[in-house]
């Protein structure tokens, strides 16, 4: 019993970590805890959260995906040049997210069949994908994309915008695809135990080349909200991002190591991180500092994470 | 009589409220081996690492020759000379044999800077020849046998100047040869004056090589006594507090037709020419020393290595087997040497790991059928007797035992046509040995043809109806239940004719 409430605490502990974040925000200032603002927070972190969904998949079997910010950019960029070049925005969409896909099987292919390190693969592919953005944008933003394409992320359902309906569609989507699937219940067998799995007959490299095309496409939606938001497709945007995603996953209580880990914590992580750049930014703090608190409390969550874990 | 080198008076200890010792007396003198007995869970664990500074007693005291000790950490363990040859190995197999036994007490040149290499080679060299090892002391642990690794890391222990040694089943990874020279160094040490706790599920070896044996049940000391004092019957009914009619239940079943046929199966650089058959109901026990290929064996039958030449039969068809998916399919089940590196997934349920192979027949197009999950999972663990009978715990919490059950269970949801089970009962209690025995013959029984690798040599005669020994990655003989005596086999295992 005791195991068991310490085990629950385990787990909502970064929710606990969010709402005393938001409370003593909304003591501190007075414009925290309105509508608008809120909504504000939470168009802020959709894009990052989207990304983090992905990496929390290809996280839960032990790799990392550090590609995915190039991947958001090559993506936003081919569906703004699709877009100029007169494809209709639906179907350049369509397009955009299977190049993500497609990117991010890619990089699974090279980590189950190549059998090599995740981390050295998508930092190479990083790079490849980065430059091929350079490429195809000439290095210059591709801009002038139309009201239609203009909506997906900066239009409003009632009063939501519509990038947090992605992110609640995407959530719903992955949250499904993790805890309903005998594909999530092997991806926390991988992660857990590759070589077990393996010996119970689950197709581990299938699985692997999956999450990574999964971090793919999210990455992809990421750069077509982006790219939409902007109104332009910068061939620089999204650089660093596979940091702050990597940060919300593990603010979420996801373990690094994979086979352990939730996507209700990854959505808390990109939560946490949204309220402090907003609160910080609502308490007038420089953005220098700003970074510094940001990777304190990185820190501050694993260390809490760990000494409740150890015993 | 002299001082004892370890007296432990009065030792108890709970984790979360829960009782693991109490008040357990032990007493080591020097140049005696003090065989610790008792099922998995009996607390020789908790004990022994009490005394290595693991854990910390909640209750008692500990003198170590004769002065009262806190003993807080290993470090200070390491200090008054205790030391322990665990199961899990504790060397860095990138390093060398010689910087093992010196790690953290290197030797160095004048002025305390470079290491002192030359010495330390010597030394180490010096070190094994002392524990009749032929070994170079410049090759990296990792290339080393699991037995010279053993050796190692009593070499260590010797440089420590350690006069107590604990060796929790030091002989489950070794062959009888490895196990012969592992009691010559033991005796050795023995007459050296080193005192040694000695943890087996063996008997065969406590008996051969006690002293004194303390049997400990639930966290109790149940009895003390000398080794010729002692007998089997006896301590069994200790251990468990119940008598244990067979070692080794008689099943009655007569094989059937032959259900897996292999004929010249070869695996590169690992197997060479492997012919044999096993039938419905029969169970082949595969003997051979560490390396002569039974593991590989398995493995290929499996999905695991890439077989070249050679072909595979079930029931009369061929079969091609490239994954572990192939073998599932074809109704080929597998229970791997090492359960925790290959059978579970330690942090997950029981629920999810006896369920891992079969999620996909419980799921339509992919999705999960979660009532029907659990309630298959339950039926699993009532008719294995799992315990605790609790599918949602994380199986790291279970005894090995039990674990091993769970690894079994993975395959009986539907009757598997093959059964393999490498080293099925190795750190297993004496009374999860017995379940497992019994599964393994209610299987037979239902016509499942099972294969069997085990270095217990007991165990292989006692269970098999007929016995495949390989040497070198070749059939080195073969004997029917009455041909096989334990003699002839270890000569066949040893390549003899």
């Amino acid at each position: 019993m005791k195991a068991f409430i310490l085990e629950r605490l385990r787990r909502s502990g970064p929710l606990l970590g969010l709402i005393v974040l938001s409370v003593a925000l909304a003591l501190t200032t007075p414009h925290f805890l309105t509508v608008n603002n809120i909504l504000n927070v939470l168009r802020q972190v959709s894009i990052n959260a989207l990304i983090a969904l992905g990496m929390t998949f290809v996280i839960l079997t032990g790799g990392i995906d550090l590609s995915v910010g190039s991947m958001l950019a090559l993506s936003g960029a081919l569906a703004a040049g699709m877009i100029h070049g007169g494809v209709p925005a639906a179907l350049a969409v369509a397009l955009a997210l299977f190049a993500g896909a497609a990117m991010g099987a890619a990089n699974g292919v090279l980590v189950a069949r190549g059998r090599l390190a995740p981390f050295i693969v998508t930092l190479a592919t990083m790079t490849v994908y980065r430059g091929l953005t350079l490429v195809y944008t000439d290095g210059r933003p591709i801009t002038g994309l139309g009201d239609a394409f203009g909506v997906i992320g900066r239009g409003y359902l009632f009063d939501l915008p519509l990038p947090v309906l992605w992110l609640g569609l995407g959530f719903a989507g992955s949250y499904l695809l993790l805890n309903s699937t005998v594909f999530g219940r092997h991806v926390y067998a991988v992660g857990g135990n590759e070589e077990a799995a393996l010996h119970s007959g689950v197709a581990t490299d299938r699985i692997k080349i999956w999450v990574y095309t999964i971090s793919g496409l999210t990455a992809a939606a990421g750069g077509i909200i982006l790219t939409s938001r902007l109104n332009s497709a910068q061939p620089t945007a999204g650089m660093g991002y596979e940091l702050d995603a990597i940060a919300a996953v593990v603010l979420g209580g996801t373990s690094l190591s994979g086979g352990r880990g939730t996507l209700g914590g990854t959505l808390v992580g990109a939560l946490i991180i949204g309220v402090l750049n907003n609160g910080l930014n609502l308490l007038n703090v420089s953005s220098f500092y700003q970074q510094v608190v940001k990777g304190a409390v990185i820190l501050l969550a694993v260390l809490l994470d760990r000494s409740k874990a150890g015993r | 009589m002299t001082t004892p080198l370890v007296e432990m008076e009065g030792i108890s200890k709970s984790f979360h409220g829960v009782e693991v010792l109490r008040d357990v007396g032990f007493t080591l003198y020097a140049g005696e081996v003090h065989a610790l007995l008792g099922e998995n869970g009996a607390g020789k664990s908790t004990l022994m690492k009490i005394l290595s500074g693991i854990y910390r007693k909640d209750r008692g005291v500990i003198r170590i020759r004769g002065a009262i000790q806190e003993i807080d950490s290993p470090r200070r363990a390491a200090e008054l000379g205790i030391a322990v040859i665990h199961q899990e190995l504790d060397l860095v197999p990138t390093l060398t044999v010689a910087e093992n036994i010196f790690l953290g007490r290197e030797p160095r040149r004048r002025r305390r800077v470079g290491l002192d290499r030359g010495r330390m080679l010597r030394e180490a060299r010096e070190m094994l020849e002392l524990l009749g090892m032929d070994l170079d002391p410049a090759l990296p642990v990792e290339r080393l046998s699991m037995a010279e690794q053993q050796m190692v890391e009593i070499a260590r222990a010797l440089l420590r100047k350690s006069e107590i040694l604990i060796l929790d089943e030091p002989t489950a990874a070794l062959t009888e040869r490895e196990i012969d020279h592992l009691f010559r160094v033991l005796r050795r040490l023995k007459q050296s004056g080193t005192g040694m706790v000695y943890i087996s599920h063996r008997m065969e070896e406590i008996f051969r090589l006690s002293d004194r044996i303390t049997v400990l049940r639930d966290g109790r000391v149940v009895a003390t006594m000398r080794t010729e004092e002692a007998t089997f019957e006896a301590l069994i009914r200790q251990m468990v507090g119940r008598p244990l009619e067979m070692r080794y239940p008689k099943k009655s079943v007569a094989p059937g037709p032959e259900r897996l046929v292999v004929e010249h199966l070869s695996v590169p650089g690992k197997l060479h020419d492997i012919s044999f058959a096993v039938r419905r109901g029969e169970i082949l026990g595969v003997a051979g020393l560490v390396g002569a290929g039974r593991s590989e064996l398995a493995r290929a039958l499996f999905g695991l290595e890439p077989v070249r030449g050679g072909t595979i039969r079930l029931d009369g068809r061929p079969i091609v087997l490239r994954h572990p998916r192939d073998a599932i399919r074809a109704g080929i089940a597998f229970v791997p040497e090492d359960r925790k590196r290959q059978g579970l997934v330690l942090d997950r349920s029981v629920q999810d790991n006896v369920l891992l192979p079969t999620l996909s027949r419980l799921s339509r197009w992919g999705w999960l059928a979660r009532g029907r999950e659990r309630a298959e999972a339950e039926t699993m663990i009532a008719r294995l007797s799992i315990r605790p009978p609790d599918p949602a715990r994380a199986v790291r919490t279970l005894s090995g035992g039990n674990q091993q059950k769970v690894v079994v269970g993975k395959w009986l949801f539907q009757t598997p046509k093959v059964l393999m089970l490498d080293e099925p009962t190795r750190g297993v209690d004496v009374g999860a040995k017995r379940e497992m025995y019994e599964i393994m013959h209610a299987l037979a029984r239902e016509g499942v043809a099972i294969l069997m690798i085990s270095s217990d040599l007991p165990e292989l005669l006692g269970m098999s109806d007929r016995i495949l020994v390989l040497h070198e990655g070749r059939v080195s003989g073969r004997f029917t239940r009455s041909e096989a005596t334990q003699e002839a086999v270890m000569i066949a295992m040893a390549g003899g004719a």
